[in-house]
């Protein structure tokens, strides 16, 4: 992507001259979050489909609150910064070779988020709608408060351990860990399922969460193949291994007793 | 089980004036009217009255007067009746207790002990039926330095700002807690006063989407409603970290009252319970807190001012400090006063600090660090009356958030009853009929005038001050004197006493 650069008095302006086309490769280096970001914006605007950022250093808020008319594919190469795809609508995939950090996919509403990577803190926090695969881990507070609404129901793959308060305040949306999970997995959870691969029921449950076998994943093999295939892991090997189903426990919710005053 | 708690109120009807017309029955949607075996016989039960002088209001022979219970208990100075009938209530139900409207107890209020200045003799006071006087705002982040071309011209690096034509907005109630057409009074009342009005957490209605320059869309920790078509709907959005009338602790509104349109605006399905976390669970500290901040600047690409609204705590100063370097363009505070549709009562009535200290020491410590233009400062928390207005803008407001004002200017009769959801005045409530009492054309129009006479009489106050323009008097503490007050009062205030 060309970069025109331009003085006003000691001020040094950047304008971004996207060409118009169906791909663009872009070079996130040097650049802060506010130019890269710019760019991205760019180039979705005059319709490019594809486009490839190189050496993603820690930029921050990368697509947060894109939404594309038509599919468009974003592919970051390195490690993308905090709050990755937050507020993500629908249209767009975005696919991390590398590690990400910590809030991704804050608040999404729809749309795909792929990690080859790690995934750091709150991930998911609050989601609505679309998917996130990370391959490997993920930190603490991952999909915590995640809702789903009518055709809108956020999924969560995690391939690797995830860190404790997993689902914390549930409230729709699926949640898959295919590796261990830490303590007070579902704390207040409300709706929502969780689905831990797992031989051994998580410990530190709270109350309101009952954790059973699941005896049938067929509302999660659909994202467990997809898993596979953005992954090249085999799903069926996955499928056959014991997974335990946590629900909210409809005999102690998740709600104070009041009395008005 | 026996109730122990004897009724508050007593409803007193005069015989001689009842026609028996049935209006009280109808209207009460506590029921505490009835018509005893379809004769014209109307009694009533005072144990469901919540004296919100619905009946009394509209009885058209003036039958009805609503009283204060003389019955009373053995009270003395450290148990008093409300103490006891709290303790009833709990050793009934085992439950929190849970209230509406804002904190009601005895605390001081510190706008009732600051005087206000006038000209005489040395420098003349401003007519304002005669003279221009401005009022308006404009609320956001002011640049750091000038820009100019190399010819000189300048170059606009203005931050995005909110005009307002007074100091004065609605602040946030949501959708849900108030009703539909409370909503459309707020916002058409808005539009046409050159203000604005807060969705609160539940939401944008695609109604409203039209007054869209006049609404401030909140985004709170249950992001409920929230996603990139909402951000850009407003003006600006507001991060709902805390309120005064509940610090601290997140909301929880029962699946029951998530129905048809509320759930729609809240995009969460019918039925299921809409909890707010009482922290933001992707903020932990002022560095996740401009994390936040700057998503939400991205996602409206730097078009919307973003409003950081807390609750006046204990450490205020250094939160606001923190917020101010957060790249947030505007911090709202809500002080301990602040009103709400349901908090627990022990957290309303005993947790924060009061508004008018806080932000003296807010706007004090911005100004000491050499950071008070990063933000502009909104407060709330009981702004009861224009006076209250010009006092707080003298501490430092840029400008203030009226919620129970506003809501009284609707007819709202602070019966504190709004948590139960049988508003009869057709504001705190859901249920069709009681929501359509509330007429937006008249709604709108009673705040129009309410704001409009406030508009007046801060002009007037501003005039005798000598002082025209709002701006001016921003921050001028040396406005106000205070009566009453101790050293260390007067201190935090940063204003002289009254005779200094």
């Amino acid at each position: 992507m060309k970069v025109k650069s331009y003085k006003w008095g000691r001020h040094t302006f950047k304008v971004h001259l996207c060409r118009k086309g169906t791909s663009e490769n872009m070079k996130a280096k040097g650049l802060d979050f506010k130019q890269l970001n710019e760019q991205i914006r760019a180039c979705v605007r005059v319709g490019n489909k594809n486009i490839k950022i190189d050496d993603c250093c820690g930029q921050r808020f990368i697509c947060s609150g894109f939404s594309a008319e038509t599919p468009t594919q974003i592919t970051i190469n390195g490690t993308p910064g905090n709050a990755l795809g937050a507020y993500l609508d629908g249209g767009c995939t975005i696919t991390v070779n590398g590690n990400a950090q910590d809030a991704v996919g804050d608040t999404m509403n729809d749309g795909k988020i792929i990690i080859h990577g790690n995934a750091g803190d709150a991930l998911g926090y609050s989601m609505r709608g679309g998917s996130i695969f990370v391959k490997g881990d993920a930190g603490y507070r991952a999909g915590v408060h995640a809702k789903e609404y009518k055709d809108k129901k956020p999924v969560i793959v995690i391939g690797g351990k995830v860190g404790s308060f997993l689902g914390e305040y549930l409230a729709g949306g699926l949640l898959i860990a295919l590796g261990s999970v830490g303590g007070f997995t579902g704390t207040g959870m409300h709706g929502g399922k969780i689905y831990i691969r797992t031989s051994e029921p998580p410990k530190n449950l709270s109350a309101q969460v009952i954790a059973t076998i699941a005896e049938n994943l067929d509302e999660i093999r659909p994202y467990i193949v997809e898993f596979a295939k953005h992954f090249g892991a085999n799903a069926q090997e996955i499928l056959k291994a014991q997974f335990y189903v946590l629900k909210p426990n409809a005999k102690n919710p998740y709600k104070q007793l009041y009395v008005m005053n | 089980m026996i109730n122990y708690i004897y009724p508050e109120y007593e409803i007193i009807r005069n015989p001689d004036k009842c026609i028996s017309c049935g209006v009280c029955v109808r209207q009460c949607a506590n029921e505490v009217h009835e018509n005893i075996n379809k004769t014209n016989k109307v009694i009533c039960d005072d144990s469901k009255c919540v004296n919100c002088h619905r009946c009394a209001v509209l009885c058209p022979t003036r039958a009805i007067k609503i009283v204060k219970s003389g019955n009373t208990y053995r009270e003395n100075a450290n148990w008093n009746c409300k103490t006891i009938d709290e303790i009833y209530k709990q050793a009934q139900s085992g439950g929190v207790l849970l209230s509406g409207m804002g904190n009601p107890e005895n605390y001081p209020v510190y706008f009732d002990k600051i005087l206000l200045n006038a000209s005489q003799v040395t420098n003349p006071s401003i007519d304002p039926l005669r003279e221009p006087m401005e009022t308006r705002v404009f609320l956001g982040k002011r640049p750091d330095d000038i820009m100019r071309e190399s010819n000189g011209k300048l170059i606009n690096n203005l931050p995005p700002q909110l005009p307002l034509s007074m100091p004065i907005m609605f602040s946030a109630m949501s959708y849900g807690s108030i009703s539909y057409n409370a909503h459309e009074s707020l916002a058409r009342a808005a539009a046409q006063l050159g203000i604005l009005y807060n969705t609160g957490e539940g939401g944008l209605h695609e109604d409203f989407s039209k007054y869209g320059k006049n609404t401030i869309v909140q985004v709170a920790s249950g992001r409920f409603g929230v996603h990139v078509g909402y951000l850009n709907a407003g003006a600006a959005v507001e991060i709902k970290m805390g309120q005064g009338a509940k610090p601290g602790i997140g909301g929880h509104l029962p699946g029951t009252k998530i129905v048809g349109d509320i759930s729609r605006t809240r995009m969460i399905p019918e039925g299921s319970d809409a909890i707010s976390p009482a922290p933001h669970h992707d903020i932990y500290s002022i560095e996740d807190l401009r994390q936040l901040v700057f998503s939400l600047k991205e996602a409206t690409q730097y078009k919307k001012p973003v409003i950081v609204k807390i609750a006046a705590v204990h450490n205020i100063t250094a939160i606001a400090s923190g917020i101010a370097r957060s790249g947030a363009d505007i911090i709202a505070i809500d002080g301990f006063r602040g009103g709400t549709g349901a908090a627990p009562t022990r957290i309303r009535d005993n947790v924060g600090i009061p508004i008018e200290l806080a932000l003296a020491s807010v706007d004090k410590r911005l100004r000491d660090e050499g950071i008070r233009r990063n933000v502009s400062i909104v407060v709330g928390g009981s702004i009861r009356s224009s006076a209250d207005i010009v006092k707080a803008v003298a501490l430092g407001a840029d400008c203030v958030y009226i919620g129970s004002s506003a809501l009284m200017a609707m007819g709202c009769h602070l019966c504190r009853n709004c948590h139960a959801g049988r508003c009869n005045w057709g504001i705190a409530t859901q249920v069709p009929e009681l929501v359509k009492r509330l007429n937006p054309d008249i709604g709108s129009k009673r705040l129009v005038n309410l704001l409009t006479a406030w508009r007046h009489e801060i002009k007037e106050m501003m005039g005798l001050m000598g002082i025209n323009s709002i701006e001016t008097l921003k921050g001028n503490r040396l406005m106000l004197r205070g009566v009453g007050l101790n050293e260390k009062e007067l201190q935090i205030l940063g204003i002289k006493h009254a005779g200094e």
